[in-house]
């Protein structure tokens, strides 16, 4: 079994589904993160924006676009955009209201959302798994030094870097980005300064809830779409969250990577308990440093 | 506020429980059935009151000492055919085991931190059941866990099949009076009080020289032990366990329970779980989306009644009052 790590491309292999796993979650979690980071909410409702992000893409490609590569980025655009209003609605009409009671509530009610969520995708697409073809185009794959990248794949890793490149930019050279930045710290202070801060969690919110609809969308092609996977990504995303450092950008990019590898190389060692291995790092890194890896404590 | 009101000397574990141990003869075997789940329900969300409104602590991994519970308690009387009542304890005694071990790490943390890795020790626990097809049957669980005999029951006058379920129950309702009670107790001694002390300000808890994080383990331990119980009795009366009765959901399931009867009474997690699963039997009759309907209750309490079912009964009982005496 040990002989199987001289093989260079088996371990290839390892490291592109690793890869391709980890920018996935990246794509997920990165919403989870900024929600945390700024609004100070752990959202347990990301998995349930996920999951109508999948549904509804689903729904355009199968009864209005068909899958070709144009009529699939069209729906994962659409339905991202159709997250990202829920997103703006949940937060305009209920979150804004949770932001001053204790966290045990907001819990909860983020909680409630993913009953109601899970009841409503249930409600509207029925408990059958439905998946979604490859558009023609990205069907295909090339080969280096015998492992196999489909271009799916390619095109993953490459939005989630863009991405991770992207939210830099906005943070750290855009007038936005800095007050985002400002908000992380203090909230009452900004306010006090004139910026309005409901406004800018808001946006926040739906831009975070985008996400969540476009890693849905996108997921489509690659998992089939079944109730439950809601519940099942929203732990994921955690591990990568808080491995990295809730609130921190690098850190989630940091932990969805680490992730991504463990379990496809862990895959290789301990076949049968690559499961605990993701929930142990969650917890080690609680131990030593509950802040993460790269993120800061917070007082 | 040392002054008692009159409701503080009525003796509720006893009257309710008295009143519970009716359920068998007057009414059919369905509401025997809920009831019983309300007896293992109500030890499960006051353990974890324990914790929630006694302490200040917010667990999400709360089903792991529960789970652990049921598979102790199952799996000794199943394989080594221990007796019920040993088994019974020695779930609980595993629950406490577990939670000491991963309490130690968890009481160091405080706020969100502390919610996620008591979380992430359910999942452990989780995935260990998931796993290890050896010992706990893995994905399909271990369904061969036998009812206790309980002969010393055979004279109630319940006909035919209804009679092994009736005997079950009177024997879950008194170890879940008995379990309540114990809790009363833990939580109006100074332990208790201590316990409130550390909630309401844990910064001066520790000034006035309480060693805080020993306490918040204490009671870490203790809340598993009962949560371990509880599981033991939910296992036998399945006739099986399961994976899922780790599940971090099923410990949100408790949160619910405790937040709709109120944290802040000792009774309002066992209030919360005789009203959810009630209505729980009421709309599943109805409609399968009885998460929806949850999710839209927990919606409503938050905004309207964050105080749960006790919290805006007293709050009305007040006002009253307030309104008599002007």
């Amino acid at each position: 079994m040990l002989l199987a790590f001289l093989d260079p491309t088996l371990l290839l292999g390892q490291f592109r589904s690793g890869l391709t796993t980890a920018m996935f979650l990246f794509l997920i979690a990165s919403g989870l993160s900024l929600i945390f980071g700024v609004l100070k909410i752990i959202n347990f409702a990301h998995g349930s924006l996920y999951m109508l992000g999948a549904y509804i893409a689903w729904h355009i490609v199968h009864y209005l676009v068909g899958n070709s590569l144009l009529g699939f980025g069209a729906a994962v655009i659409v339905a991202a955009s159709a997250v990202g209003l829920i997103g703006l609605a949940i937060e305009r009409l209920l979150l804004r209201h949770m932001y001053k009671v204790e966290e045990l509530y907001q819990l909860l009610f983020t909680y409630a959302l993913v009953l109601i969520f899970g009841d409503v995708c249930k409600f509207i697409w029925g408990t059958q798994p439905v998946s979604v073809q490859r558009p023609t185009l990205l069907a295909g794959y090339f080969e280096v030094a015998g492992v196999r990248m489909p271009f799916y794949d390619l095109m993953i890793v490459v939005i989630g870097f863009g991405i991770a490149y992207g939210f830099w930019l906005m943070l750290n050279r855009t007038s936005w980005g800095r007050i985002i930045r400002a908000a992380a710290l203090d909230r009452e202070m900004l306010g006090a300064l004139g910026t309005n801060v409901s406004w800018l969690y808001t946006g926040m919110f739906t831009l975070a809830a985008f996400l969540a609809g476009l890693s849905g969308a996108l997921v489509t092609p690659i998992k089939g779409i079944v109730p439950g996977m809601d519940i099942e990504i929203i732990l994921d995303a955690f591990i990568v969250v808080v491995i990295g450092g809730l609130g921190s950008l690098w850190g989630t990019l940091l932990g969805s990577l680490i992730y991504g590898m463990v379990v496809s190389f862990g895959i290789l060692l301990f076949p049968r308990f690559s499961i605990f291995a993701a929930f142990i790092m969650m917890a080690a890194v609680l131990i030593v440093r509950p802040w993460g890896l790269l993120g800061r404590p917070v007082k | 506020m040392n002054q008692q009101s009159w409701t503080d000397r009525i003796p509720w574990t006893l009257v309710i429980t008295l009143a519970a141990a009716m359920v068998p003869f007057v009414t059919s075997r369905y509401y025997v059935d809920l009831a019983t789940y309300i007896a293992i329900f109500a030890i499960f969300a006051t353990s974890l009151n324990l914790l929630l409104g006694t302490t200040g602590l917010v667990p999400f991994g709360h089903a792991a000492y529960f789970g652990i519970g049921s598979y102790v308690c199952g799996l000794l009387m199943g394989e080594l055919k221990v007796p019920f009542l040993l088994a019974f304890v020695l779930g609980g005694v595993g629950g406490a085991i577990f939670a000491a071990l991963f309490g130690f790490f968890c009481v160091r943390l405080t706020r969100v931190y502390f919610s996620m890795l008591t979380l992430a020790c359910a999942q452990i626990v989780w995935a260990i059941c998931f796993k290890w097809n050896e010992v706990t049957g893995g994905e399909q669980g271990y369904p061969r866990v036998p009812m206790p005999d309980m002969a010393f029951l055979d004279w109630l006058p319940v006909s035919g099949r209804g009679l092994i379920t009736a005997k079950f129950y009177l024997v879950a309702l008194v170890l879940a009076a008995v379990c309540i009670a114990a809790m009363r107790r833990i939580t109006k001694s100074p332990f208790g009080r201590i316990l409130n002390t550390i909630r309401d300000n844990a910064e001066r808890a520790q000034f006035i020289g309480i060693d805080v994080r020993r306490y918040q383990l204490f009671a870490f331990i203790i809340a598993g032990g009962f949560a371990g119980l509880a599981g033991g009795l939910f296992g036998i009366y399945k006739r099986g366990v399961f994976p899922d009765y780790a599940y971090w959901t099923k410990g949100a399931e408790v949160l619910i329970m405790s937040i709709l009867g109120g944290i802040n009474h000792f009774w309002g997690p066992t209030v919360g779980s005789a009203v959810l699963i009630l209505l729980n039997g009421v709309v599943v009759s109805y409609t399968e989306y009885w998460p929806f309907v949850l999710g839209s209750i927990l919606l409503f309490l938050l905004f309207a009644f964050p105080g749960g079912l006790l919290g805006g009964i007293e709050a009305l009982y007040r006002r009253l009052r307030g309104q008599a005496n002007a």
